[in-house]
């Protein structure tokens, strides 16, 4: 078992995360804009960005959900308890002791049990609630009677929005909790983070080209 | 008429006297400043009535005229004679009430019925001789009902050299001498050979001076729009458009579409097939039922505005916009006032095109006015319920609409309306809490306006038309609403998204749906519940964090 800095976020990967990223806070800006809490632009333009994002936002995510199935890097957010127990434990009072992440990233799964499970359910119950209040909301004149639903949709739009907002924060903030924020960050934008490896990933990765040339963990 | 003339000198000099304009604008329609007629453009008539030898004259008086026009516009007069214009009477839908002018109390001199020598020279007829009129004024059964068609007045609507006007019937009380001023007489030869489709000013003549002055009643119909700025109404721009009042009010037969008492509150045809719909007076039976362009999100999503909200709603942002004021109260109780048993006035509001307006009058009361007023908005579903002169209500729930309006979120067929809002203080029936006929105009001594007496002119009102009265008046404070829509503002100056899509915005009295931007704050608070939460826990956890660590360093 070796340590290699290996490419685990492809390029649309990241343009994914990144572009998702800039859609979901103008989105949350001009959002909060319609729902009438600042009025920082015009409630014209606040619905014309709003509404050209989403459209946005959901032709993004049809790309990554077909890229989640043909690549099968949907096997990362397969949940499971295995170590979930270990990182919460870590996380509520491992962290005040100085110990470190009881998590070691393994090629197959990039992400920490808790970790994956936390996305999984945003990408099954957020984003999902969110899109599909949201195009009940855009499109309410074409199902909707006089019968006032749309108090209903736009409750459910608002709190998926602060939900959101909440995973958003603490999403930014456990950032900070391993060697430092930059560290965490950077894989998400050059590709390549520390990886555990088997002698067989490794020699299969370093044929396909996908381990840093140079870097921390690479051979001397 | 010695007498006319003698009151009308004595007002002049009065006038002078008081360093006051002689230009009285709000008592009578023969005081309209300019006459000059509007152009119409669009005619295609194939026929000039100057060459026409039933028009040569002279004509000794109106019915002469109309008996010519009628000798080739064979069906006119029937046509006519069953529109509203003329029986001044229909019937509310559900309740079977009697409405229209014949009928109806309002909130302004409050009846026409018994004062018809005055009202009724909105009535386009003419020839009643003295024997037409009865202690209840004009008597519509016999005289108008079965009328003679040659006493139609087809110049009021159709003189095209905007010389023609009309007189009150009656001679009225001297206390009302003011609106017998001079006027050149009418050329009724020259009127008659220069007929034409109706001009603005023509239907102005009454519409634009109802309620009993210049913009009185409606808010968004006064003599501005005789020759309106672009921005006062896109459509009837003067330089502009230049549309009359008919490119809207379309009529088959001499029946004008376009009805305040059953309003097309919500029109579901659009344009129709071409040439199909000459009985809509609707914005859609122009501009369709997707009248936004779908160039941008923005058009799109107003196109979904228009099941629920009317067009005049954003595309009417005041009423009351050509600098001529509106008239927004009215109080009754402090008519009757003299000055050396004189009635008087006061003029002490300037509206915006100069013109001095009376604030009171001893044959009305006080008034207040206002101009570039935000209209009262509400769900209307196009039926206008009336307090109508039988009608009992329960003072204690004043005011009391003398004209209220059906409608709701849940019902498909309403929209949100603009409307103007009128508040008067007027008499009623203290006994039989019914609104009350007043009998105001006559030379007679029962007459308000000359007696100054409201007992003794609501008795001899009610009693002309065999109606129960108590024997008690009493003052009740009333509201009268009146659909908007005219004064069609450019697009650029229509209501912005946020006047409405806000916390106290234009819609934050209508109820029943939701409004983004204005409903929904309980979710707010779970959302205060949501991302506090997060922030607070966060912020804990790297307080601990911190804290620790720094005990670490320090063991």
């Amino acid at each position: 078992m070796t340590t290699r800095s290996v490419l685990i976020f492809s390029r649309f990967e990241r343009f994914w995360h990144w572009a998702q990223m800039a859609l979901i806070f103008a989105l949350m800006f001009t959002g909060l804009a319609v729902h009438g809490l600042h009025r920082t632009i015009d409630f014209e333009t606040a619905v014309t960005v709003h509404t050209w994002s989403a459209i946005a936002l959901i032709a993004l995510w049809l790309f990554a959900v077909f890229w989640h199935l043909t690549t099968g890097t949907w096997r990362h957010y397969v949940p499971t308890t295995k170590g979930l127990w270990t990182v919460a434990r870590f996380y509520a009072y491992g962290i005040f002791k100085g110990e470190h992440h009881p998590y070691r990233k393994v090629y197959w799964r990039k992400h920490n049990p808790l970790q994956a499970l936390a996305y999984l359910a945003l990408k099954l119950v957020l984003f999902p609630a969110i899109w599909i209040s949201g195009i009940a909301y855009l499109g309410y004149n074409l199902w909707a009677d006089a019968s006032g639903w749309l108090g209903v949709v736009a409750a459910v739009h608002l709190l998926s929005a602060y939900a959101i907002l909440a995973f958003v924060i603490a999403h930014i903030y456990l950032l900070t909790t391993g060697h430092s924020f930059v560290a965490h960050v950077k894989p998400m934008v050059t590709g390549y983070d520390e990886v555990d490896l088997t002698d067989a990933e490794e020699s299969y990765l370093r044929e396909r080209g996908l381990l840093a040339r140079k870097g921390p963990g690479s051979p001397p | 008429m010695l007498k006319m003339v003698l009151t009308g000198l004595l007002l002049v000099s009065t006038q002078i006297a008081l360093g006051k304009s002689a230009v009285d604008v709000d008592m009578n329609f023969r005081l309209v400043k300019e006459v000059a007629p509007t152009l119409r453009t669009e005619s295609s008539s194939t026929a000039d009535h100057t060459k026409f030898e039933a028009l040569q004259g002279p004509f000794r008086d109106g019915p002469e005229v109309t008996r010519a026009c009628l000798s080739c516009h064979t069906e006119a007069g029937k046509q006519f004679m069953s529109t509203i214009h003329w029986t001044w009477e229909g019937t509310e839908p559900d309740t079977g009430r009697q409405l229209g002018k014949r009928h109806l109390v309002n909130t302004f001199c409050t009846n026409a019925r018994g004062n018809e020598g005055i009202c009724a020279q909105c009535h386009a007829s003419y020839g009643w001789k003295e024997e037409d009129f009865g202690p209840a004024g004009l008597k519509w059964e016999e005289v108008v009902d079965a009328g003679d068609p040659n006493n139609i007045d087809c110049l009021v609507c159709h003189d095209r050299t905007g010389t023609y006007y009309k007189s009150p019937l009656t001679e009225g009380n001297e206390a009302c001498s003011v609106m017998f001023q001079g006027k050149p007489p009418i050329d009724l030869g020259e009127a008659a050979r220069n007929v034409g489709s109706v001009g603005r000013e023509n239907c102005g003549t009454c519409h634009f001076y109802g309620g009993g002055g210049d913009g009185v009643k409606h808010g968004d119909m006064d003599s501005s729009l005789t020759r309106p700025t672009r921005p006062v109404d896109v459509h009837m721009d003067a330089d502009g458009l230049n549309f009359a009042c008919t490119r809207c009010h379309v009529s088959e037969t001499h029946a004008v579409a376009g009805s305040r008492y059953h309003v097309t509150a919500k029109d579901n045809e659009g344009t129709g097939k071409p040439g199909e719909r000459r009985n809509a007076a609707t914005c859609e039976s122009c501009h369709g039922l997707s009248p936004h362009p779908i160039d941008s999100v923005a058009g799109v999503k107003l196109n979904d505005h228009v099941d629920r909200i009317a067009c005049q709603t954003c595309h009417i942002p005041a009423m009351a916009r050509g600098g001529v004021a509106t008239m927004t109260d009215w109080d009754w109780r402090t008519a009757g006032r003299t000055q050396n048993g004189e009635g008087f006035k006061e003029t002490n509001y300037t509206q915006g095109d100069g013109t001095h307006r009376d604030t009171y009058k001893s044959i009305k009361g006080s008034f207040e006015y206002g101009e570039h007023l935000q209209p009262h908005y509400a769900w209307f579903d196009g039926r206008i319920r009336h307090t109508t002169i039988d009608t009992a209500f329960d003072p204690a729930e004043a005011p009391i609409a003398i004209n209220r309006f059906g409608g709701s979120a849940e019902d498909p067929n309403s929209r949100i309306w603009p409307f103007k809002e009128m508040r008067t203080v007027q008499p009623y029936d203290k006994g039989n809490n019914t609104l009350v006929y007043m009998h105001l105009w006559g030379d007679d001594e029962d007459a308000y306006w000359g007696n100054y007496d409201f007992a003794r002119a609501i008795e001899a009102g009610m009693a002309h038309s065999g109606l129960p009265y108590s024997g008690e008046y009493g003052f009740i404070e009333t509201l009268s609403y009146w659909p908007i829509t005219h004064m069609v503002a450019p697009k650029e100056e229509a209501v912005a998204c946020a006047e409405c899509h806000a916390r106290e915005g234009r819609l934050a009295g209508v109820g029943g749906f939701y409004l983004p931007g204005r409903d929904g704050r309980w979710v707010d608070w779970l959302g205060v519940l949501l991302v506090g939460g997060a922030l607070l826990g966060v912020l804990g956890h790297a307080l601990l964090r911190f804290a620790s660590s720094a005990r670490r360093r320090a063991s």
